[in-house]
């Protein structure tokens, strides 16, 4: 195999890599700490993705700038979902176990809902950009400059987030109530307002993704469900309710499915599907779990 | 002669050991209690004897006949009944429902219906439920929680009954009614092998009492013999204190 | 006084009702037009999978999305058999390998509970989807494939067996001892399986029986659409349909199911006509208040109605 070949494999898989990391803490975040497997969260990677899109074609708005725009308009859009049906929901639920039910049933509903506003919005046709794509030239292997900037910027958050959970003191407070509700209550977690702000920043995790995604791929209001897939694929990969482990499995799923696309093109989604399932039935605690 | 017996029962957990070479037996009709403190294995043993893990080693005996590595329903069927630490009922089903439970599905395998209420209606009287048989289960208070589990389990016609802290959350009032029921399920002829905290009870109606620490049997003999237990009163200093109240 | 409304809460109207219907749906050839047939075979397949799926997910709270797979497999029976073999051996066939396949699923996820086993068979009725797509296009060289038309009368009967025999096998179960087991691994499985309750036998049998008239109603179904994809066949939207239908009408009661699936399936025919672009927006807008206010589904309006109903006519 040629260097560029090997290089052409590699840095496509840590593009893909990096994306699917993001998607995938985005989720461990709303399933490890708030406990909702919020099927919606591709739909709010394409409310990023199409937001950044409009931006660009209307306002003539930088991708990379309009990130400070959407993002926390996204994050409020979700704190707000959180604390006002996902918080319901639990109050009337009996036990964790069924909160889980019925919240994954009611995030299908939100799927539905914010798909189709989009849909109404932006319409069904296909949408993209170009941004930046001048061409660069790695070790023989050529991309675009957009697809470079993605990955970096993809990289950058995520470890920047990686040193907020292990480092900061309320990145170590998420951790701990991912893994244990209860025991963070007891060491002074302020649970209530952890729940909903996890929620949040796990669709602005969804949306920044968006936003990157926006500059390299095709945007339609249908987007979504096939990146709430991996991103369900990577946070069982890393082990549910371990958030730096979703790290890991999206870089993993990354990583092989641009393989896999490079061997037999239109088997990659099949090969997650047989990864996710083998996983479950042999170790399905994860890569990190226990 | 024994009822159950175990024979230096392992239990492993990756590098945590729950069990440790434990070998105990219970003789038909006896009331033996188990106890030692927190994380000492008290109902890892339980869970190994009914089914729900089993045994890295060792052997576990329930009528002469090996049971080691069965799983819990095939337990339940050869005549073992357990309540749980945390009490497992079917909430939303009534009170009268949950002792069915174990009648229609335990040792007996009651067939007809009929037959079966009216087993329970008699269990529910026992244990002093009567009357409350449309209740839901999960609208009990947690003393009455309690004798539903004990009621659900004998109604599978249970010869040993593993009784998982059955005290625990109780008000001392409720704990001596606690006591009474044991000692009729006893008379009624079911052997009771128990688990439990509030000393005081415990001592007060075992005929034997084993006492495990960090999953090894240290002591084991008659309530008298346990309290003057050099061993046992050094892994509990400051328990006798408590045992007074 | 007895007015029109006191009749129908009567005891006697409960069971005169339904042979009313089940009069009217079977002669309904003779009077009703072939769109109206059409429109309640649709019905019937709704009820079948929402009744179907509750037999298993709903008393045991393992909340399965595979629905989608096992109806899949009943099209596809049709599809390549449907030329080969008598119509009803291929509708049998269709329920047979549903049920085959489950047992198979039913022992390999054994051991997963809760959120897990529910991804679980998420992921396998996609997988079989893309599977199955791969391979048309891969091997057999064609994505869609044609379905040997039926007569319309035919698939109307054969849908309303079926719904009639799936209604009373969830009956039959619901009111036995294997239903009574399959409530108790639902509250507590630990508890059931320390009661005697062979659980993880009962799950799979249970799992299994559900999926067979699924797929006989596939199997049925794909005469009346002639063209058939993996696209089609294996369509997440016959998971989660019956999930909410059955969340709908009220997960508790077959009525409720009934209910529920007919109600949301007449309300998608008049959204589809009428607004086809908030169609499958107003459902997520049911499905979220659903769940949020009227977590017992229709059926827990009863009890409301009733009193609302007594305070107003009873004096």
């Amino acid at each position: 195999m040629s260097l560029t070949l090997f290089v052409d494999i590699t840095v496509g898989g840590l593009i893909l890599g990096g994306l699917y990391a993001l998607i995938a803490a985005g989720l461990s975040l709303q399933y490890g700490v708030a406990r909702v497997l919020n099927v919606s969260h591709g739909e709010f990677i394409m409310l990023g993705a199409l937001a950044t899109y409009s931006l660009y074609t209307l306002f003539d708005i930088n991708p990379l700038i309009s990130l400070v725009i959407t993002g926390p308009i996204i994050f409020a859009i979700a704190f707000l979902i959180h604390n006002t049906f996902f918080q319901r929901l639990r109050r009337a639920s009996e036990s964790i176990g069924e909160f889980e039910g019925t919240s994954l049933l009611a995030s299908f509903g939100l799927l539905f809902i914010i798909q189709n506003i989009a849909l109404l919005f932006w319409g069904p046709d296909i949408k993209g950009y170009t941004y930046f794509d001048k061409q660069v030239n790695l070790l023989g292997a050529i991309y675009g400059a957009n697809r470079i900037i993605a990955l970096l910027f993809a990289v950058g958050i995520g470890l920047g987030f990686y040193f907020f959970l292990v480092h900061s003191r309320f990145g170590k407070g998420i951790r701990a109530a991912a893994q244990d509700v209860n025991t963070a209550q007891l060491v002074g977690v302020n649970i209530h307002r952890m729940l909903g702000l996890c929620f949040a920043l796990g669709a602005l995790l969804a949306a920044l993704a968006g936003s990157l995604i926006s500059a390299m791929f095709e945007l339609t209001p249908f987007m979504g469900l096939p990146y709430t897939i991996i991103a369900i694929i990577a946070v069982v990969l890393g082990g549910l309710g371990n958030i730096l482990g979703s790290l890991i499995g999206g870089f993993i799923l990354g990583i092989i499915g641009n393989l896999v696309t490079y061997l037999h093109p239109g088997l990659s989604l099949i090969a997650y599907y047989a990864i996710f399932l083998l996983l479950l039935l042999i170790k399905p605690t994860g890569i990190m779990g226990k | 002669m024994p009822i159950l017996e175990g024979k230096s029962v392992v239990k492993y957990f990756g590098g945590l050991v729950a069990a440790a070479y434990v070998d105990f037996h219970v003789d038909k009709g006896e009331i033996v209690g188990l106890i030692g403190p927190n994380g000492a294995g008290k109902t890892t043993l339980f869970n190994l004897i009914s089914g729900s893990l089993a045994p890295t080693s060792g052997s576990i005996g329930f009528k002469g006949e090996d049971i080691t590595g069965l799983k819990p329903h095939q337990i339940c069927r050869r005549g073992i009944a357990r309540t749980f630490q945390l009490v497992k009922l079917f909430g939303n089903m009534t009170v009268l429902e949950n002792v069915l439970f174990g009648s229609l599905f335990g040792k007996s395998m009651t067939s007809a219906r009929s037959t079966a209420e009216t087993e329970s209606s008699e269990l529910l009287e026992f244990v002093g439920l009567s009357g409350m048989g449309h209740i839901l289960a999960k609208e009990l208070s947690l003393a009455n929680q309690k004798r539903l589990e004990i009621a659900r389990a004998m109604a599978t016609k249970a010869e040993l009954l593993l009784l998982d802290e059955v005290m625990a959350g109780l008000n001392p009032a409720e704990v001596d009614k606690a006591v009474d029921l044991v000692k009729d399920i006893r008379n009624k002829g079911t052997t009771v092998f128990m688990i439990e905290h509030v000393m005081k009870a415990i001592m007060g109606i075992s005929d034997r009492i084993i006492v495990l620490h960090f999953g090894t049997k240290i002591a084991e003999g008659t309530p008298d013999e346990i309290a003057k237990d050099k061993k046992v009163i050094e892994v509990y200093l400051g328990l006798e204190a408590h045992a007074e109240s | 006084m007895i007015s029109a409304r006191s009749l129908f809460f009567s005891r006697s109207a409960r069971t005169f009702l339904p042979i009313l219907i089940l009069v009217l749906l079977a002669t309904a050839p003779v009077y009703a037009s072939l769109y109206t047939l059409i429109s309640l075979s649709n019905v019937f397949m709704y009820i079948v999978l929402t009744v179907s799926w509750a037999v298993f997910s709903g008393p045991s709270r393992y909340i399965s999305l595979a629905s989608a797979a096992f109806f899949g497999i009943g099209i596809y029976v049709s599809a390549i058999l449907g030329n080969v073999l008598p119509f009803p051996v291929v509708v049998f066939i269709g329920g047979l390998l549903s049920f085959l396949v489950a047992l198979l699923v039913g022992l390999s996820s054994l051991r997963l509970r809760g959120m897990y086993f529910t991804i679980f068979t998420f992921g396998l009725s996609e997988l079989i989807r893309h599977s199955v797509h791969w391979w048309e296009v891969n091997m057999t060289g064609t994505v869609g494939r044609w379905v040997v038309a039926v007569d319309q009368t035919i698939v109307y009967y054969a849908m309303l067996i079926i719904v009639m025999m799936t209604v009373l096998v969830a009956y039959t179960i619901s009111r036995s001892r294997l239903g009574f087991a399959l409530r108790g691994i639902g509250e507590s499985e630990d508890a059931a399986d320390h009661m005697g309750v062979s659980v993880n036998a009962l799950k799979i049998i249970t799992f299994a029986i559900s999926t067979f008239f699924m797929g006989t109603a596939g199997a049925v179904m794909a005469t009346r659409w002639t063209y058939i994809d993996p696209s089609i066949a294996f369509n997440p939207l016959f998971s989660f349909m019956p999930v909410l239908m059955a969340i709908f009408g009220g997960i508790a009661q077959i009525v409720g199911q009934i209910i529920g699936a007919t109600a949301l399936t007449v309300l998608a025919d008049i959204l589809l006509t009428k607004f086809p672009y908030y169609y499958m927006l107003s459902y997520g807008v049911i499905l979220v208040a659903v769940i949020l206010f009227l977590p017992g589904g229709l059926m827990a309006l009863q009890a409301p109605m009733k009193n609302w109903y007594e305070r107003s006519f009873v004096k």
